[in-house]
Parts: C-alpha cells; structure tokens; sequence
C-alpha cells in the first residue's frame, strides 16, 4: 500500500518538501543537544522537565482521542464514523509516535533508554507509560492495517480484528490515565497532585482530538474529494462540546480547592500561572490567552446555531486546540516546577534549539498523517493519483 | 519487466556501499596491529593473561556492579590476593600508560569505552 | 552466564508479577520497615544549627564534600550541581513557620542535602533502578545506568538532586583520582559518603567540620552518639508530613 505515498500531485510533493526541510532542521538542532547536553535548552536545576515533556503531554491526549470515533462506531454501531475512524486511528498513530520521539528527546543519556527495558521496574509509572503507549502504537497500527487492507481488496475485515478494537478503547484511556498518574503521584509536586488530573485529562484529550479531527476532514475536503458528510462532523462536534465543557468544569473545581483551602503550596502555583510570582510572569498572557480562547470556544460550540455553521464551527475547533495546548502544552508541565519545593521562582522559556527539536517532531508527526491519509484516501480512489 | 538495467545498476551500488569497508582494505592495505608496550609494577595480573585479554570487558562490569549495587568494594583474584575493585586505583596504578595499555588497541578496533567520561586518569609517570 | 539468566529471569518475573505485585510488595516493604531487622544498620545524621552557625560563612563541609567527589564549581545557578549546600530557612523548611523566634535563628542557612529517606519517593519513581535504597539506609546512585529522565528530580520533595546539563569535566579544576567525575546527562547527590563508609571512615562533610556540629552514625545501635543525641534533644526533619522520614535530623 506504501506505493501510494510515492505518487502524488506538485503541491502534495512540495508540502512533503517544506516538512522534510524542518524534520531537517529539528535533527540538526537535536545533533548539537546529543553532542552539548541538555545545556543547549532553556531548561534549569529547578525546572527540570519543559517543553519536550509538556508536549508529550498534549500528544498523548490527541492519541488517546481517537477512541471518541472508534467507540461510536463499534460498540454503537454509529454507522457515520466508519468513513473517519481510519482517519482517527491514523492521527493516533502519528501522536503516539511523536509522544516516543519527545520522550526520547528528553533523555540526558539517550543511547541509554533501553535501560527501562533491560531493568524493568515496575513501581515507576514511567515503566506502565512505555508499555501502554508502545502498545497502544501497536494497536492502532495492527487496526489501521487491517481494516484499510480488507476495504482495498472489497471484503469485510477478518473476524478476529473485532475483539481487538473493542481492546483498543479501553487501552486509549489508559494510556492517558497512566501519563497523568506520571505526575498525580508525586507528593513533592501539589500542583499536579489531584487526583482529578487523570479526568481532566481525559475530558481535555477527548476535546482537543476531535477537534483536530473536524478541522483535518474539512481540509482533506477542500483539498481532495474525500467528504467525511455534515452529519458525522457535526456529531464530532457535540462531542468537543461537551469534553470542552467537561475540562474547563474540572479547571475551575482545581482553582476553587487550591484558593478556597487557603493553603500556600497549592495556591503559588495558580498564581504563577494566572497572576505571576515574585516578578516572574512569562506564562501569564499565554495563560488568560487560554482562558479566553475557551470561552469563545464554549460560547461558539454550546450555541446550536453556530455549532452548525462551518465557519464558526472551524473557528470553535481551532480555539478549543490552541486553549488546550496552551494550558497543557506549557502551563501544566511548567507550573508543576514553579515555585520549587524550596520555594524558589525559576522563569523558563525554550531556546531556539529546543523549539526546533520541537517543530522537527511535530513536523515528523504531520509528515506522517500527511502520508498515512494519503494511502487511506488513495485506497477509497478518492484523491487523483 | 523491463527494468532490468535499473535493478542490476540499484544492485550494484548497493553493492559498492555495503562493501566499503572492504574496498578500503583491499585498496590501501589493513593497518598493522598494535604492539602495546605493557608496563607492569606486580608480576602478576589479578586474572591470567589469557582472560584478561579476552574478556576484561566482563570483569570490570562485574567489578563495576559489585562496587556500586551490592557495596562490596574488595575482590579476591586468580592469585588468592585480595584487590581494590577500582579501574583508577588498581588496574590503572599497575599498568599507568593508559595510552599504550588501553588506547592503542581500543583505537586499532575502533571501540570507544565510556569509562573514561567519569572515571579519572591518573597523571601518567611513565 | 550465570549473570546473563539471572538478569533474563529478573525481567520475565517482574514483567509477569507487574503492577499489583509491585505495589504490594512496596505496602508489606514499607510495614516491616519501622521494626528494624536485627544485625541491619540505619545510618543517619544530625545536625546542630547552632553549632554550625558558629563560625560565620564557614563553608568547610561543603568545600570537603565537594572536592572528595568531584562536584563541579557552576556559577549558573540554572546549571548548577550541588551535594551539600546553605539554603535559606523557609526554603529547607516551608512548613515551620517561626514569625516571633529571634530573628538570629531563621534568617540564617540552613545546611541541606539528600535526606537518605526511608520511604524515598526517587526511588519509587526511578525507571532503571539507577537509585535505589541500600539496607543501611543510604539512598544509592548508579551513574552507569541512570537514563537521564529526570523523574528523581521531579519527585523529591527537598530539591535534594541535581542534573549534569552539561559536561562537569570544565568545570573542575583538579579532578581527584580517587572518585569519578560524572558525565552530562546524569542526575547527582549526596551518596552519604558510601565510599568513606565502606573504608571505615565517616563522611566527609561530618570530618571536615570542626565545629563538630554534625553527628553520623547507626540509629539502630541504641548507644551509637546519633541516639544519644536524639534522647536529650528535640528535633525536626524537614516535610516530616510527608512520611519520607528522612534520615537527617536538625536540632532545635
């Protein structure tokens, strides 16, 4: 099926071109780490874990969301997703493999990281995070081949697949209750010890996923013939909806025990992050920038009207991923280290080869559902070879 | 199948890269190995010369797990004698010239052991 | 061969046993802890602030400790490495608010470095065992094995760990033979001087100190000068609430 990938139009060439170009400049950036250490990133002795980790945060939500179309079509029959679970399973994929990458990348001794394996060591998290996410890969991978093979050649997908994506459902929940434990068990860390962080990052996962879900099928529709129809999209919409609302619910009981308990250590966090501490307040516009982008988001997606007009629909899905990147893929991760458990306010904000690294990921990641949707489009003969 | 030519011609350059190695050695002949000059301060090693040779590697990663996780710091040799499990303080104060001892031959098959990012060299006397 | 079976049934038994064992084996671990195995030692510390405040800006402690292990000099604090160090008085103990002691007292340092936890949250989260507890107490590292992942760092409640974000190697003047340096990429701290003890000697930090305001030895032994000193004295440990117990105890 990989035939598939290799041919294609002058625009489809280019793009592939432009992302080869910053995989390629993430990798050099990522050689002058490997050589310097992670002395070349704005990380410190305070704030050990950034950008990299914030993002594998963020990416194992957008994994783990593609059980919001596989779990409509299976277990309900919802017969409207078939023609988009290929396309969620497909974003897993990609999101899972770029959750390893940014893991890998935050190794101080990457040629090492096989010593989780060698030494298995099953009271760290991080031990239950390796297996349920390289399973979780697997998974998808085993589905995705499968199912998209049997509608090539014309006939019903084997039996035996079955059991396997209804297995997948509840392996796409662990996979983010696991990365949430990663943090919700660490008593040297109030701002992450709730235990409401594995639910808020379910309702977070299963509203940021869909959302770039209906934004990658409106694209795939101006730019192919592939139409995912209105019915389905709307559908994944109402489940944004009430995710989003799920989410920003659950933020707001965090703010409410912290500042209602009056107890210092947990209140100086959400200072940090909404107000600043001690003159330091990088993260503050970024963060009511979040805050704001969720109420557009729930006002545009709550409102039936403008839930069903494309366009604002478009505009509630973008600002629903940027509210949640923000607040997960910089505020959560950063917040935890600020202030240390000593007290001390240490700003953080990436270097440049720490965010090429970064783009570099990202751009694998979208090289990668930019080839994987191809093949799947090309499979239906919907996409001009 | 008329790509014929295009897979021999594919073949053959895999050919040629895979096989660089080699080539080289072919063309410009196999480097000599070396003849480390072996300073010794005691008559015998903690192992007989044979097993050193062959499987120093083995050693030190015992004697590195030894030291670290089970805290036992002494190790009883091949001679009855009992020696301080220490790259630094024992093998390398017997044998000082790390450059000849270790250098020459770990360069010759071009391994590059980590020991040394940690693990100090004394100044060499010799 | 022997080693290589052991190590390849150790990863069979462990995967299968999985988390349920895990977690039950650290519950019944954590019950048998408090009643100490007979024969076993529990190395500790205390530390008299009164004492060590004696001689203003005295730094003998550190400067031992420091050059004994290679520790490197970083002037950036972001990059900075540190064993044994002063932190302020609301940093080494949050929880111990003394608004209307003399002033002497709080606003000076407080002298800190890894608390040898009995219940060390690190080592719970350590992916590779590259620390873990040694049965005379002493929270262990093993630098040729440590990944670099930093979830030690991120799981001790006392700051206690350092991370190499670059090579050490420049920044140390004369490197002593007799301890490794580190490499970057690896997480550091306090080992309690395992290689000291393992001679027979005490802790650097406890020798260089003339002052004699640190006191070293085995909690288990009831007449060892640690226990001694605990009977006559109140003391704290720092985030006792917690339930780390730290091994090193402050004099009030």
């Amino acid at each position: 099926m990989l035939e598939k990938a290799l041919q294609g139009s002058r625009s489809y060439w280019g793009w592939v071109a432009f992302l080869a170009g910053l995989i390629l400049l993430g990798f050099i950036a990522y050689m002058r780490q490997f050589a310097v250490g992670l002395g070349v990133t704005g990380l410190s002795r305070d704030v050990t874990w950034g950008l990299y980790i914030a993002q594998f945060t963020f990416l194992v939500g957008v994994a783990a969301s593609a059980v919001m179309v596989v779990l409509p079509y299976y277990l309900h029959n919802y017969k409207l997703f078939g023609k988009i679970t290929i396309l969620g399973e497909f974003l897993a994929i990609s999101a899972v493999t770029m959750c390893m990458l940014f893991i890998f990348v935050d190794m101080g001794q990457p040629t090492r990281v096989l010593n989780v394996m060698l030494y298995p060591t099953p009271n760290s998290l991080m031990f239950w995070d390796m297996i349920s996410l390289s399973g979780y890969l697997g998974l998808n991978a085993l589905i995705s081949h499968v199912t998209l093979d049997a509608e090539r050649k014309g006939i019903a997908p084997p039996h035996w697949i079955k059991p396997i994506i209804i297995l997948s459902i509840p392996w796409a929940v662990s996979i983010h209750t696991v990365t949430a434990f990663l943090y919700s068990g660490l008593a040297a860390r109030p701002f992450w010890m709730t235990a409401i962080l594995a639910p808020r990052f379910l309702a977070s996962a299963f509203s940021a996923g869909p959302a770039l879900l209906i934004l990658f099928c409106l694209i795939l529709r101006r730019f192919t013939k592939f139409d995912a129809g209105r019915e389905p999209i709307q559908r994944l919409a109402v489940i944004v909806t009430y995710a989003m609302a799920i989410n920003v619910f659950f933020v707001l009981m965090e703010v409410f025990t912290a500042i209602y308990s009056g107890i210092p250590e947990h209140i100086e966090h959400f200072e940090f992050l909404y107000l600043g501490l001690e003159g330091k307040a990088t993260l503050v516009p970024w963060m009511w920038a979040s805050a704001i982008l969720s109420v557009i988001a729930l006002v545009l997606l709550i409102n039936p009207k403008t839930r069903g007009n494309e366009r604002t629909l478009v505009a509630a899905c973008i600002a629903v991923f940027t509210a949640l990147w923000i607040e997960k893929g910089l505020g959560l991760i950063i917040a935890g280290f600020v202030p240390s458990p000593m007290g001390a306010v240490t700003s953080y904000s990436p270097s440049i080869p720490e965010v090429l690294i970064a783009v570099g990921i990202y751009a694998i990641g979208i090289f990668l559902i930019t080839v994987f949707y191809k093949i799947a489009l090309s499979v239906r003969g919907e996409v001009k070879v | 199948m008329h790509d014929g030519g295009k897979i021999l011609t594919g073949l053959a350059v895999f050919l040629v890269l895979a096989l660089l190695p080699f080539w080289h050695n072919a063309v410009g002949g196999t480097a000599a190995a070396p003849q480390p000059k072996i300073v010794t301060q005691e008559k015998e090693c903690v192992a007989p010369r044979e097993t050193i040779r062959s499987t120093h590697m083995e050693l030190l990663n015992t004697w590195r797990d030894t030291v670290v996780r089970e805290g036992t710091r002494t190790y009883m040799d091949a001679r009855g004698k009992t020696v301080n499990m220490s790259l630094t303080n024992t093998c390398l104060s017997c044998h000082p010239n790390k450059k000849e001892f270790c250098d020459a031959c770990h360069n010759y098959l071009a391994v590059s052991p980590y020991c040394w990012q940690c693990h100090v060299e004394k100044k060499e006397s010799a | 061969m022997e080693r290589e079976r052991r190590a390849l049934l150790k990863l069979a038994g462990l995967t299968v046993v999985g988390l349920a064992g895990g977690a039950l084996a650290r519950t019944v671990e954590a019950s048998s802890k408090h009643a100490a195995k007979p024969g076993t030692k529990r190395l500790a510390m205390v530390i008299d602030p009164r004492k060590c405040l004696e001689k203003d800006g005295c730094t003998d402690c550190i400067g031992a400790c420091h050059a004994a292990h290679n520790v490197p000099a970083i002037d950036d604090p972001r990059r900075e490495v540190k064993w044994i160090w002063k932190e302020k008085f609301s940093g080494a103990f949050p929880d111990q608010e003394a608004e209307y002691v003399d002033e002497a007292l709080t606003s000076k340092p407080v002298l800190v470095f890894c608390n040898h936890c009995d219940n060390p949250p690190c080592v719970r989260v350590c992916p590779t065992q590259a620390t873990w507890r040694r049965d005379d107490g002493i929270v262990m590292m093993d630098w040729h094995r440590c990944i670099g992942c930093r979830y030690c760092v991120a799981g001790c409640p006392y700051g206690s760990r350092s991370f190499n974000w670059v090579d050490p190697r420049p920044f140390l003047k004369s490197p002593t033979p007799d301890f490794p340096t580190r490499t970057k990429g690896v997480v550091e701290k306090c080992t309690f001087c395992d290689e000291r003890i393992g001679k027979g000697q005490q802790p650097a930090c406890v020798e260089a100190c003339k002052e004699k305001a640190l006191v070293f030895g085995d909690l288990n032994d009831p007449d060892s000068a640690v226990r001694q000193t605990l009977r006559a004295r109140f003391a704290l440990r720092r985030k006792a609430g917690l339930g780390t117990r730290p091994a090193i105890h402050y004099l009030v």
